[in-house]
């Protein structure tokens, strides 16, 4: 099992695919249910507060706006962890959005940098039910390629 | 290269030519006499740019900028350092900016400096920098000077002091320190006051080398060999008084009107960052407290450790609302220890959150400048960096050592 990011990184769908096949998805809504659940902190919807996009700054500079920083300060320690990563490009905003297009651009070209697999796969568009399989293919092949336990990834 | 050669300046902008500063770009370049040049690249590679280096910027001439910064590292452009620059305000291309800093630093030893413009930014704003990025290309064989030979003086002619040191065989043997009142005048002060500790008169000198703000002006003066911005000499002087010349460091200077932070590999600086928003990140803030708390400069460190700046809220982002949060925090009843570990607190924070992200903190972190005398600055930086800081000895006359040592390899024999 390895620890895989998803991009977007809140899609309920790659979250799912990447738990049937054993891994532990990284994902958004985790870190957000941490968040809000944690006690003593009181800064509403999210607890989110002002020390947030400082921690940010480990992964954009002091003049990339705080809402980048902020949304980053949660991401980018996500990407720090992962052990392989699905990237889904043009996606609907349904199937997941961070909401923000610089942390998107961000998100993405971290999650390129660190050396680890990645698939990078285009969402599939119009009806075509072929390309839906297509894409749905591609990602199980590549989950079922990463290692199925700890001593298996190190080897 | 030799040192008169033109350094060629690999110029990755999104646009300096629409925002009114280009002139001023070509200004400085020739100043310190070095040339723009656009790397030229395949415009076929613009259309996949994006996806090849990783960041899919919406802006074209973002992913111009990383095309001719992969230009620069795959060697198809030759040059010897490389000027990011882009739009202060836009967020897509600070992403873009830090990145492709980052890339060049990582994939290439060619020197490179990054700052966004504003319609204002003036030729003057951007001279030190400019002048340390030729200077690392152009005399490498300068700074990988390890050792102090002969009879050197160095003058460091601040915003808020002149320090002045006479060195003999790497030791200093005088030196002086006084407010910069008159730049001419205080240079004298100070450098007199070295030459007499150290028992030694001025025709003596071998080699004399400037810094600082009134370098030019000093340096004609005393008629200088070496006439140096401080970023450089800086990093130099500190790596030496720490004795840390080989491998890696982090050099943070905390100037009486601004900051640096640079990043040293052998002594060489690599990347660097100059500034901050305002004074409230200098010296200066620290000044104004220890007058507004009514002890001297040099007291006020000392009172510093021994509070907790966790009880004071203050932010010196603004060197006014800092001291206005300063008189607050007085009045509501807080004590001059707690006010005073704030104020270093609030000077290292400013200096992490505007600085520190532009550089890789590297150990050892080598604090210098007269703000690292005070006790509570070290201290706060420390424990927000959760490093140890080195200060090393005579860290105050960094500039002042750093020019006498750089100066004594115009010693002939």
């Amino acid at each position: 099992m390895v620890k895989v990011i998803i991009y977007p990184t809140n899609s309920l769908i790659l979250s799912d695919l990447v738990e049937r096949f054993g891994h532990q998805p990284i994902a958004m809504m985790e870190k957000i249910k941490e968040k809000i659940s944690t006690v003593s902190v009181d800064s509403p919807p999210l607890n989110i507060t002002a020390e947030d996009p400082k921690m940010g700054l480990k992964y954009a500079a002091v003049e990339v706006p705080a809402g980048v920083r902020g949304r980053m300060a949660i991401v980018g320690p996500m990407i720090d962890d992962a052990q392989a990563g699905i990237i889904v490009n043009e996606s609907p905003m349904a199937f997941g959005c961070m909401g923000c297009a610089r942390t998107n651009e961000l998100t993405k070209y971290l999650i390129r940098q660190r050396d680890m697999p990645v698939l990078e796969v285009d969402y599939p568009r119009g009806d075509n039910e072929e390309e839906a399989k297509e894409f749905v293919y591609k990602i199980a092949e590549f989950l079922k390629s990463l290692p199925k336990d700890e001593e298996e990834g190190k080897a | 290269m030799s040192e008169k050669s033109v350094v060629k300046v690999a110029l990755v902008s999104c646009g300096s030519e629409y925002a009114g500063v280009h002139k001023e770009l070509e200004s400085v370049a020739k100043s310190v006499d070095a040339k723009l040049v656009f790397p030229e690249i395949d415009v076929s590679s613009l259309d996949n740019i994006g996806r090849d280096f990783g960041i899919e910027a919406a802006s074209p001439d973002l992913r111009l900028m990383m095309a001719r910064a992969r230009a620069v590292v795959e060697g198809m452009a030759d040059v010897d350092g490389v000027f990011i620059t882009s739009c202060f305000r836009c967020a897509e291309a600070a992403i873009v900016r830090n990145e492709l800093r980052r890339y060049i630093h990582k994939y290439s030893d060619i020197p490179v400096i990054s700052y966004s413009f504003t319609e204002r930014t003036t030729a003057a704003t951007l001279m030190t920098r400019m002048e340390a990025l030729t200077t690392i290309a152009r005399r490498k064989h300068l700074l990988a000077r390890e050792h102090q030979t002969g009879l050197t003086a160095g003058i460091d002619s601040g915003s808020t002091t002149t320090k002045a040191v006479v060195m003999k065989d790497d030791r200093i043997i005088g030196s002086g320190w006084v407010p910069t009142i008159k730049v001419i005048e205080s240079a004298t002060e100070a450098f007199s006051r070295a030459l007499e500790e150290a028992g030694v008169k001025q025709e003596d000198i071998q080699a004399i080398g400037t810094t600082g703000y009134g370098r030019f002006l000093v340096g004609e003066h005393f008629k200088a060999k070496l006439v140096q911005e401080e970023i450089t000499v800086n990093s130099k002087g500190a790596v030496y008084l720490a004795n840390k010349q080989k491998g890696p460091a982090t050099v943070i200077d905390i100037g009486g009107m601004d900051n640096k932070a640079i990043s040293v590999e052998d002594g060489i600086p690599g990347m660097f960052t100059m500034g901050g928003i305002c004074a409230g990140a200098s010296g200066r803030f620290l000044d104004m407290t220890a007058k507004r708390l009514g002890v001297d400069i040099t007291e006020l460190g000392a009172l510093a450790v021994k509070g907790m700046q966790e009880n004071v809220e203050m932010n010196s982002y603004c060197i006014v609302f800092g001291i206005q949060s300063l008189v607050n925090s007085l009045a509501k009843g807080s004590t001059p220890e707690d006010v005073a570990a704030a104020a270093c607190y609030s000077v290292v924070e400013q200096i992490f959150e505007q600085q520190l992200q532009e550089v890789d903190v590297r150990e050892p972190l080598i604090l210098v400048g007269g703000s690292s005398l005070i006790e509570g600055v070290p201290k706060a930086l420390s424990k927000l960096l959760k490093i140890e800081v080195l200060v090393p000895p005579n860290s105050h006359l960094i500039g002042a050592v750093g020019s006498a040592l750089l100066a004594s390899g115009f010693v002939e024999g």
